[in-house]
């Protein structure tokens, strides 16, 4: 193996090593250790109730639309904007889905399509009065909760509650992917298929990564620490494949999020886009004089954030098989807490989307925990706002050290 | 003569990985002019830091007597106490508040009883305090309408009213034109007279020369030398010796001088207008550039050269072009956004490299290539190793010291920021390159090498304007220049004709 290795392939070097390791990248373990010390506690404080697979498979159906939101915040947030219309957006969005399904009795398909158009024509609004008129984002998406809850309100006026009878629509939040047909091992044989495919394309990925980085010599991990990482994250995902195979399967609502997790992390890491949003959140000056169309990038950053809304809200909706008035209550807040926790600079120019995920699951850990264990939602709310504060306070102040 | 007002002695300061300072001795008398020159990175500005309490008492290793007393400080506020203000190149002033206001911020007079501000004795005594600064302005004006030069001034003031006894200014003329700077000196003098002790950090060494008592070098964490300007006459290429620790030989490096190409890029009638104010900032420009050539432009602070730059590169401004034509080998161009000029092949490095230059957070990479991706993209994809590679010839052949292209660009030294910024806009493909200030706040010996590179790219046929408020930078490095001044151009110079003299008066010409 060529290229710079750091040395020291011997105990006492990994050990030092991996301090070292840990140390300098304490932001982006500490998100993991959060969740496992989360998951952990609440597996113990329920007896084994949170960590079974009819829990996890629900607690990530009950995650969905939230880390829908929170990679679209994560761009927003970058960009050094916010947006706090996304929980009524949702809201609207999902009772909209719901009148065009019962009332006007459309295709399934096309009613999220229309929905999804709905998104987009409320995120050119608002993108329009921050990128045009330089309304602040704040006001301009406050703004925007009042006028979304109103009209949330509005839709459902006349019929309180819709219930959705479409069975296609609720499984989006409620069913999972069919197994191979002529299958019957006890087990879900396509999850299992697609958790093998998925850890050998992860095991191939890093192992590329790292080849390439050596080829210019970056400097790496040493590869005992290199395979100690490999191995616990295919062992996670492993554990949770297992587990979700032996209770129903995939649920679609993990596809869904998959699917728009690997879009936004494709765009973010890979193409121009992702360059310029980095680049606007860390120097908007810069980047406009570098070429960049810092109203056009921003424009698209509110139109998909919307837009992602109104998927959100479809899968609300769908979790809930119904539309009901206080939908969207509070989203906003679980998407900008699960962004920051994902290590999301608060100063913004900084965020991966992968890691947002991780700060929804801590956010919906701690959500669906906190059920499991009655725990009343007046405290729910002020624990959520404690571990938010520490993560935040937290990443301030090791940046801080970095300077 | 000796009344020694300060001595450090023995000063040791160590970073995790790096000794910023070495056992420097350090001395001053009372009522001089000192100056501290030396490259960027030598240790001056951390010198003064532990003067000042910055880095408190128990941070470094060594001894400060002030006034023959041994010295504890644990803040800024400890050697404020003593009489002691330092003033930095980054000005920490309140832009929304008065003159006044910022003053007395921090040591407000108060009214009897003390709980309430007491603002009618504050204006009178500001008035007082600008007066002794010689700066003749209303002191309730807010303090963002003044100009930086107007506002150092403020800063002094500010000091004084603290009763100071030793000032320290670092680099307090690094962004101001030669008239501020002029006037600044002169203030300097004036306090002098009046018993003040100032430290001056200084890359101006005209300036130095011209005003020092002593000037102390440092290199490397370790004090060089201090020459006494009364003792014997101190030379220029002495004191750069001393800095560098090696001949320069030539400030400017030489360039073999060919017949200009062809005009490959010209401005016409270039007029502007601050919409807000309705001030005309730049008046009937006239300007080109021929290919292989360097021009010049020079002015004071203030006459409009970033403003012209920026407005003829796509003008991201806000203010209106009201008209004017921009000609590019001999074809009419309309820029929109700095996009358009760009793709023309136009480049503007700026004068700012941390406010509108490079984006300090990413890495060198990242930066080199943010102008011309779509170079690198293919379909969708941006092409990693393609960037790594184009970054990295970037980077050996423009000689960026840095161990990785994959380092954070706030960690480099400035001269090393400055080329990131160089090799961004080379990456563009430009043929006319716009280099404004491009060797402010960076240290000599990389201030010659991007002459060096500036020379390269002429010889291979690129157009250079070179936008610079250092005189000699310009006489010395242009083939031509022109001078501006209050949004005109006042004249036209060839390298043989112009001289200093000429120069400024042009730049003072309205």
């Amino acid at each position: 193996m060529k290229g710079k290795e750091q040395t020291g392939a011997k105990k006492p070097g990994i050990v030092r090593e991996s301090a070292a390791l840990l140390k300098n990248n304490i932001r982006d373990y500490m998100m993991y250790i959060a969740l496992v010390v989360i998951m952990a506690f609440f597996t113990i404080m329920t007896h084994g109730g949170f960590i079974q697979a009819r829990n996890i498979s629900n607690l990530i159906n009950q995650a969905g639309y939230v880390a829908v939101l929170a990679i679209g915040m994560t761009l927003i947030l970058i960009l050094k904007h916010i947006d706090l219309s996304v929980g009524y957006v949702a809201g609207f969005s999902g009772a909209v889905a719901a009148i065009l399904l019962t009332k006007y009795s459309l295709n399934v398909w096309l009613s999220i399509l229309l929905v999804l158009l709905l998104g987009l024509a409320i995120g050119f609004y608002q993108g329009t009065l921050v990128t045009r008129v330089k309304v602040p984002a704040f006001v301009t998406t406050l703004a925007g909760m009042f006028i979304f809850r109103g009209l949330l309100n509005l839709t459902l006026q006349e019929t309180g509650t819709i219930i959705i009878p479409d069975a296609t629509f609720n499984a989006l939040s409620n069913g999972f992917i069919p197994d191979l047909p002529g299958v019957s091992a006890g087990v879900h044989v396509l999850t299992l298929l697609i958790g093998a495919v998925a850890i050998v394309l992860m095991v191939f990925s890093m192992v590329r990564d790292r080849r390439n980085k050596q080829k210019y010599s970056f400097p790496v991990t040493s590869m005992p620490v290199f395979l100690i990482r490999l191995v616990f994250i295919a062992a996670i995902i492993a554990a949770i494949v297992w587990l979700l195979a032996a209770y129903a399967g995939l649920p679609w609502t993990a596809v869904i999020v998959a699917a728009v997790l690997f879009i936004y992390n494709f765009m973010l890491n890979k193409t121009r886009l992702g360059r310029y949003i980095y680049g606007i959140g860390g120097n908007d000056q810069a980047a406009e004089l570098s070429g960049v169309n810092v109203r056009k990038v921003t424009l698209f950053a509110f139109c998909s954030m919307s837009v992602l809304a109104s998927l959100a809200g479809v899968l609300y909706t769908s979790r809930l098989q119904s539309a009901t008035p206080t939908a969207g209550l509070g989203f906003e807040l679980d998407a900008i807490a699960s962004s920051y926790i994902g290590g999301t600079a608060v100063s913004g120019g900084v965020g991966k989307v992968t890691n947002t995920i991780i700060g929804a699951l801590v956010i919906m850990s701690l959500t669906n925990g906190m059920n499991l264990m009655g725990v009343d939602i007046s405290y729910q709310y002020i624990v959520k706002g404690i571990i938010f504060i520490i993560a935040v306070a937290f990443d301030v102040t090791t940046r801080m050290k970095k300077g | 003569m000796s009344d020694t007002i300060l001595e450090m002695r023995d000063i040791t300061k160590t970073f995790p990985g790096v000794r910023a300072l070495h056992n420097v001795n350090f001395t001053v008398e009372r009522g001089e002019i000192h100056c501290l020159v030396g490259e960027n990175g030598a240790g001056k500005s951390t010198l003064m830091k532990v003067l000042s309490g910055v880095y408190p008492y128990g941070d470094y290793e060594g001894e400060i007597l002030y006034n023959g007393e041994a010295q504890r400080f644990h803040s800024i506020a400890d050697s404020e106490a003593k009489g002691i203000a330092i003033i930095y190149q980054e000005l920490a002033l309140i832009p929304e508040l008065s003159i006044y206001e910022n003053i007395y911020f921090g040591h407000e007079i108060m009214n009897a009883g003390g709980r309430t501000v007491n603002w009618n004795a504050t204006i009178v005594r500001a008035r007082e305090m600008l007066d002794k600064v010689g700066l003749n302005v209303d002191p309730s004006m807010k303090v963002k309408n003044l100009g930086v030069g107007e506002q150092q001034l403020v800063e002094i003031a500010k000091a004084l009213s603290k009763d100071v006894k030793l000032l320290i200014l670092d680099e307090p003329t690094a962004s101001l034109n030669e008239s501020d700077s002029q006037n600044l000196l002169e203030l300097l003098r004036g306090l002098r007279k009046q018993g003040v002790t100032s430290i001056m950090i200084s890359h101006k060494l005209r300036e130095i020369l011209a005003i020092a008592d002593t000037i102390t070098v440092l290199r490397d964490g370790a004090t060089i030398c201090s020459l006494d300007t009364h003792a014997e006459p101190v030379t220029e290429p002495e004191i750069i010796r001393n800095m560098v620790g090696r001949d320069l030989g030539n400030i400017y490096p030489p360039r073999e001088k060919k017949p200009a190409g062809e005009v490959a890029f010209e401005i016409r009638n270039w007029t502007m207008r601050d919409p807000l104010t309705g001030r005309e900032l730049l008046h009937n420009v006239n300007l080109n550039v021929r290919r292989g050539e360097i021009v010049g432009l020079q002015g004071l602070m203030g006459a409009g050269r970033t403003e012209l730059a920026l407005s003829v590169f796509g003008n991201p401004t806000g203010y209106v072009v009201t008209s004017g034509e921009v000609w590019m080998d001999g074809k009419k161009q309309h820029f929109k956004s700095p996009k358009d000029a760009i793709r023309a092949g136009l480049a503007y490095v700026s004068e700012d490299r941390k406010g509108n230059g490079l984006v300090l957070i990413q890495d060198i990479k990242y930066n080199i290539s943010l102008a011309n991706l779509e170079e690198l993209t293919h379909g969708l994809v941006i092409n990693e190793n393609e960037e790594i590679r184009e970054a990295g010839k970037l980077r050996d052949s423009i000689n960026i010291k840095t161990p990785s292209i994959a380092q954070k660009v706030v960690n480099l030294s400035g001269g090393n920021q400055q080329k990131v910024q160089i090799a961004k806009w080379l990456f563009a493909r430009p043929r006319v390159l716009i280099l404004d200030e491009p060797t402010r706040g960076i240290d000599v010996g990389a201030k010659y090498e991007i002459y060096t590179i500036m020379n390269r790219l002429v010889e291979e046929g690129m157009s250079i304007i070179m936008i610079s408020s250092e005189l000699p930078e310009v006489l010395g490095m242009s083939d031509r220049l022109y001078v501006m001044s209050a949004g005109t151009i006042t004249g036209e110079l060839s390298a043989e004709d112009a001289t200093e003299q000429k120069v400024m008066a042009m730049a003072v010409q309205s």
